[in-house]
């Protein structure tokens, strides 16, 4: 009768243990696929930062400035000025 | 057995098997047997390695995780040197041929003929892996990936593009197509940008797809992001106004230096031819080499202010005194005679300078003798390796004075027989700007301070202070090098012109123009080397070819550093506000 009972709980409890290890596997499953999606992701911002700073040199080049400076907004040099000191 | 056989249809009479069929089907059993034994010790013993590999192939593998490469940037963070990812395209080309109708498609987001393809599928067709594609971009990737075509991956690798272009070429240098440094600063701080790559041991079908993900994986560790002394601004004002230059005066080459006095930054070095460093197919290996440092040349008058700041240290001259110039003609030996461009008569030490007399800097030059002359240039650091740490650079060339005569002593004192770099030249400078105090050169923004690379002094800095001073006549109308006056801020320089060593000494028709100069006198800013290599227009001085490229650099540079203009009126805004009431 004693080993009876003890027979049936044990076979609770590995059941509940059979059941854990399904559900730790299935989580382990979905955080992995997280984790790989989330990879992806940080690869895509990295190749999209990369590009962003690229495209930031290209319209930011000091040659490209400086022609647009003097062509379109005729801006020059001045060669010719007068320093202004701030009063005390 | 016939006794055994069954007895029922006693009445049909069998004939007995012939004796030949059963051992004909025993013999039949034995063979098969011997070679299924065959096979087996074929396949388990003698092959055995070989499929064992070829079954991992297909099965476990580990894959690379490729790592990026540190960026290089300016001292404000601008990238000169950065890596994106692009993707490769890979192929299983036995897979790929058994889809002979996605040939087609798949040359075509290529770019490549489908015949050469073929080829070079079929060529390779025992590899499991084979490149058909190198650094496509993103986009280009996923178009490739769009044929569905079987056997064929991507592999993500990175690439390495450089913004700053042609300007900073040689400087920032290249990678090879596998990532590693193969030129100037790349090249130099490989161990540091380079970065580990990762792994990943996954399960592969035959067609190389990853079926499954196994835990062991070391993650990549990217390479460290470097910071460089370089303004990518004065770069870029540098290598435009010597490309300008070079071209203007149908020069071989070129090559501008900036260094911050107080600190050893190196502002900006460019060198004239370059390339373009996005376009590897393209490279002509004249552009690659960075003339700044790997190419030497006399230095010639350049060395005038350095010869008088020791004199002046080591007491030999005063600041008021006053040398004659014999005429402009002054026989040393028998073997020399020192002239000037013309009679300057008498002359104190800013004339001197002002008008670079031969006669006057050999009779320096010989007042101090051999071994002080040998002992400040390299004082001044001629003759060694900078603290840079650029990639195949030169010395120059400094002999030991036991070998010096009156000759050698007085030629040096003008700057022949001694070679020096460009990069050199902008150091001794800077002493000079430094108040006598040489900081050493340096391209990358260290934290902490290389050994040996302690500030020196190398002239006192009242010598230093008065030699400036004697070189702002240079930049006068009186001058050498008026071209070089900048609007607003006091220059001290000075020119250099100097006949290149040809075949049979030196030649009457190449030269090399310099100018180096400083700005503003009191405390300057920055030290700038301007060197043009053989102009062939109707200038050569370097008054007139190297100094308006100093001018032009310089406005540049001074606004992007915003000094202060030392020179010129100034109102408080007081009487500008008074002023504006009047009017």
């Amino acid at each position: 009768m004693k080993s009876a009972l003890l027979l049936a709980a044990l076979l609770v409890v590995n059941l509940v243990a059979a059941v854990a290890v399904v559900g730790a596997k299935h989580e382990s499953r979905s955080l992995r696929a997280d984790l790989q999606s989330l990879r992806v992701a940080r690869d895509e911002l990295n190749t999209e930062w990369a590009q962003l700073q690229l495209e930031e040199s290209a319209w930011a080049n000091p040659d490209r400035i400086g022609r647009l400076a003097s062509s379109k907004l005729e801006m020059s040099h001045p060669d010719e000025f007068i320093m202004l000191e701030a009063g005390q | 057995m016939k006794q055994q056989r069954p007895t029922r249809r006693r009445n049909v009479k069998l004939e007995p098997p012939p004796a030949w069929r059963a051992r004909a089907v025993l013999i039949g059993f034995a063979v098969f047997g011997v070679v299924l034994a065959g096979r087996a010790f074929d396949l388990q013993v003698v092959e055995h390695e070989f499929l064992a590999q070829e079954g991992e192939k297909r099965h476990l593998r580990t894959v690379e995780v490729p790592a990026v490469r540190g960026a290089i940037r300016d001292r404000n963070g601008e990238p000169l040197a950065l890596s994106a990812p692009t993707e490769s395209v890979w192929a299983v080309p036995s897979a790929l041929l058994e889809a002979p109708e996605k040939l087609g498609p798949l040359a075509r987001v290529l770019d490549m003929k489908t015949d050469d393809l073929r080829e070079r599928l079929r060529a390779h067709a025992s590899r499991q892996f084979l490149y058909l594609r190198r650094q496509l971009s993103p986009a280009e990737g996923r178009m490739v990936m769009a044929v569905e075509a079987p056997g064929v991956f991507l592999q993500r690798e990175y690439k390495r593009y450089y913004p700053a272009g042609e300007a900073a070429a040689q400087l920032v240098g290249l990678t090879n197509i596998d990532g590693a440094g193969q030129e100037g600063l790349e090249l130099a701080l490989q161990a540091r940008l380079d970065g580990q790559p990762g792994s990943r041991r996954v399960i592969k079908d035959r067609l190389g797809r990853v079926v499954d993900d196994i835990a062991e994986f070391a993650p990549p560790r990217a390479g460290q992001d470097i910071r460089l002394t370089v303004d990518l601004r004065l770069q870029y004002a540098a290598y435009r106004e010597l490309k300008a230059a070079v071209e203007r005066n149908r020069a071989s080459s070129g090559m501008v230096v900036m260094v911050e006095p107080s600190s050893g930054d190196v502002l900006a070095m460019a060198s004239y031819p370059s390339f373009n460093p996005n376009n590897r197919d393209a490279l002509d290996p004249s552009g690659l080499r960075h003339r700044a440092v790997t190419d030497t040349f006399e230095p010639g008058s350049t060395i005038k202010p350095l010869i008088m700041a020791r004199a002046l240290d080591e007491g030999r001259i005063g600041p008021g005194s006053v040398i004659d110039t014999e005429g402009g003609v002054w026989r040393v030996s028998r073997d020399l005679t020192v002239r000037d461009f013309r009679d300057y008569g008498d002359v104190d030490l800013k004339r001197l300078l002002t008008k670079s007399s031969n006669v006057g800097a050999a009779k320096i030059g010989l007042e101090l003798g051999p071994e002080s002359v040998w002992q400040a240039y390299l004082d001044f650091g001629f003759g060694a390796e900078t603290a840079s740490g650029f990639p195949g650079e030169r010395t120059g060339v400094l002999r030991d004075f036991y070998n010096w005569g009156r000759v050698e002593t007085a030629t040096a004192a003008y700057g022949y027989g001694v070679a020096v770099t460009g990069l050199q030249l902008a150091g001794a400078y800077a002493a000079l700007a430094n108040d006598g105090l040489a900081q050493s050169l340096k391209l990358v923004r260290e934290q902490t301070q290389v050994l040996g690379s302690e500030p020196r002094q190398v002239v006192t800095p009242q010598a230093a202070r008065t030699v400036r001073q004697k070189m702002s006549g240079v930049v006068s109308n009186e001058g050498t090098a008026s071209r070089a006056a900048l609007p607003g801020y006091s220059v001290a320089g000075k020119t250099g012109t100097v006949r290149k060593v040809g075949g049979s000494g030196y030649n009457r028709e190449r030269h090399q123009s310099l100018f180096v100069g400083m700005t503003p006198l009191d405390n300057p800013r920055v030290v700038t080397v301007v060197v043009i290599d053989e102009p062939r227009g109707k200038d050569y001085y370097g008054g007139a070819v190297a100094a308006p490229v100093f001018a032009r650099v310089m406005r540049d540079a001074l606004r992007v550093m915003k000094v202060r203009p030392d020179q010129g009126g100034t109102l408080t805004a007081d009487a500008a506000a008074a002023d504006g009431e009047r009017s």
